[in-house]
């Protein structure tokens, strides 16, 4: 047999075959050897090493391991079956969440708006690119700081309080949405604004004819998901900082009156708010587009 | 000339009204920002001005309080050995989770169609995990593992599981959807499907969300460290309430680092690999 017909498709002649590749065993190679493949090995090889390393490098400090997985399933049992309050009043708990929801919102509209003028300063398509990386590098190292060391440091700073919250939570969403800003604006056809200073548009002009029409939606979908990721911080800076909120009361639960159906009640509440929270923002996204 | 021929056009009914549409739009839009602003502003008690004077307060303190010195670098070596700790903390949970998340999300993607109702009961378990926040794994494991470095290992394991759980459904349906397609007409088996389809097709998306989960999680475990007195956030925190700022500064600046190495690997990672 000199040709092997595939169905419906050209013959291939046998020099193809035996030209191709083959391992040792003669069977033909089918994986592309390519530069992009080995990183990919050679990343999860590494990955896979290094998660070895840890579990050998952790100080369990003689921790009874299957003792403590029976016992926390017992509380998870206690706590997500028999949710019950007993040291809040709903009333209570939802002022709570509306205080934490709030903070995420206060942070975000902040963060948006700075995150506006400091993507236009930013992106490469509309700005002068030594300010472009100015603005890149300081972001990047603003966006490396946990937001809650932020609030902490500004806790200190402002005093306990929505103020240290909201602003130690604004850095943090700021820098992130210029670095989302950015990038969508750096994704719109260079061709319409070239069209626009073609024609003498100011600059301003073709910021908001031009770069920010474009950008709108994608801009919309970043500040939700910023949103949402806003009213998670803002949870847990009332945990760790005492920040106030619906945080605040989980943290009171766990760690201070040891109210596992307390916790379970509050947590219920927390991720229905996070559910509806999802759903209206599909919602708007879906109307922006 | 051009102004009388631009008069002279016909123009249609509505060409004006897309103007006046966006910017009632605009107008709606803004109002109920302020709106919302002003009400969260109130719930809250925040201050509007004191939050714009709190900013050059804080700046002027940090520049003068938050400065490592020469007693801060004296602790440097226990600092970094924290920083390793949550650095590889924060890499066992990502591939452990990214390990489960993966055979888990085969479950419940359209592609591979085990059963619509198992796929349903996926993405709810999914859902579950992803939605409970961190904090909430974070006080619950306390009560059993104590302050101990599986607190912080679990409750992070969790939270990545359910993100990556949706990551990954989503990928998998994205990108191996037709390969899927071409290898059961061939007559392949479900696992011959699932190693040489759907694996090396999505396998650069998955690595690329890996990356980013591991820089996520080394920011909550600074977070979680806090509440369950481990890793390097318990350091900040002990630092932090002893008012010792200057090692607590050395603490960020190092984290910082060590945040944006990773972010730079990453980045390299995946200009080779997508």
């Amino acid at each position: 047999m000199s040709e092997l017909v595939l169905s419906g498709r050209a013959p291939v002649s046998q020099d193809v075959i035996e030209s191709m590749r083959r391992t040792r065993g003669g069977k033909i190679k089918i994986a592309a050897q390519s530069k992009s493949s080995l990183a990919i090995n050679l990343t999860i090889f590494i990955l896979l090493g290094l998660t070895i390393y840890a579990f050998l490098f952790f100080d369990y400090k003689s921790i009874n391991f299957a003792q403590a997985v029976v016992s926390t399933l017992d509380n998870a049992k206690i706590m997500f079956g028999t949710p019950k309050l007993s040291y809040n009043t709903i009333p209570g708990v939802l002022n709570a969440l509306w205080v934490t929801f709030s903070l995420g919102v206060l942070a975000t509209i902040y963060g948006a708006v700075i995150a506006v003028f400091g993507a236009l300063f930013c992106a490469k398509n509309i700005a002068n690119p030594k300010v472009a990386l100015a603005v890149k590098s300081f972001v990047a190292f603003i966006r490396a700081v946990p937001t809650i060391l932020w609030v902490l440091i500004f806790t200190v700073a402002a005093g306990l309080g929505s103020v240290a919250a909201v602003v130690g939570l604004t850095f943090h969403s700021a820098a992130f949405l210029i670095k989302a800003y950015s990038e969508s604006i750096e994704t719109m056809d260079d061709g319409t604004i070239e069209a626009l200073r073609a024609s003498g548009a100011s600059y301003w002009q073709i910021v908001f004819q031009a770069v920010l029409p474009a950008s709108i939606s994608y801009m919309v979908a970043w500040t939700f998901l910023r949103f949402e990721i806003n009213f998670a911080n803002a949870l847990a800076i009332g945990a760790a900082a005492g920040a106030g909120g619906i945080g605040y009361d989980l943290f009171m639960a766990g760690s201070f009156y040891f109210d596992l159906r307390e916790l379970g009640f509050l947590t219920f509440i927390i991720v229905a708010a996070v559910i509806a929270l999802e759903v209206a923002a599909t919602k708007i996204k879906a109307k922006v587009r | 000339m051009l102004d009388e021929t631009m008069k002279k056009a016909p123009r249609p009914q509505n060409q004006t009204s897309v103007f006046v549409k966006r910017k009632r739009t605009f107008t709606i839009v803004f109002v109920s920002v302020f709106a919302l602003f002003t009400v969260s502003a109130v719930v809250t008690n925040y201050d509007v001005i004191k939050g714009f004077e709190s900013i050059p307060q804080s700046i002027v303190w940090i520049a003068k309080n938050f400065v490592p010195n020469a007693q801060a670098w004296e602790k440097l070596p226990k600092i970094l050995e924290k920083l390793i700790e949550t650095a590889l903390l924060s890499i066992a949970v990502t591939v452990c989770a990214a390990v489960c998340a993966f055979f888990f999300s085969l479950l419940g993607t359209r592609t591979t169609k085990v059963n619509p109702w198992i796929s349903r009961l996926v993405r709810i378990v999914a859902a579950f995990f992803r939605n409970v926040p961190d904090v909430v794994w974070a006080i619950l494991l306390l009560f059993s593992f104590g302050q101990n470095i599986l607190t912080g290992f679990f409750a992070l394991f969790f939270a990545t599981f359910g993100m990556l759980t949706r990551t990954f459904i989503e990928t998998i349906d994205e990108v191996s959807s037709s390969c899927v397609e071409a290898l059961h007409a061939t007559g392949a088996t479900p696992l011959q499907t699932v190693f040489q389809g759907i694996i090396p097709s999505s396998v650069p998306e998955i690595i690329s969300w890996v990356m980013y989960m591991i820089e996520t999680n080394i920011r909550s475990s600074t977070l979680i460290g806090i509440l369950t007195a481990t890793g390097i956030g318990a350091l900040f925190d002990l630092y932090y309430k002893r008012m010792d700022y200057s090692a607590a500064s050395l603490v960020v600046i190092l984290t910082v680092i060590l945040v944006i190495v990773i972010e730079i690997i990453s980045n390299q990672i995946r200009k080779v690999i997508m």
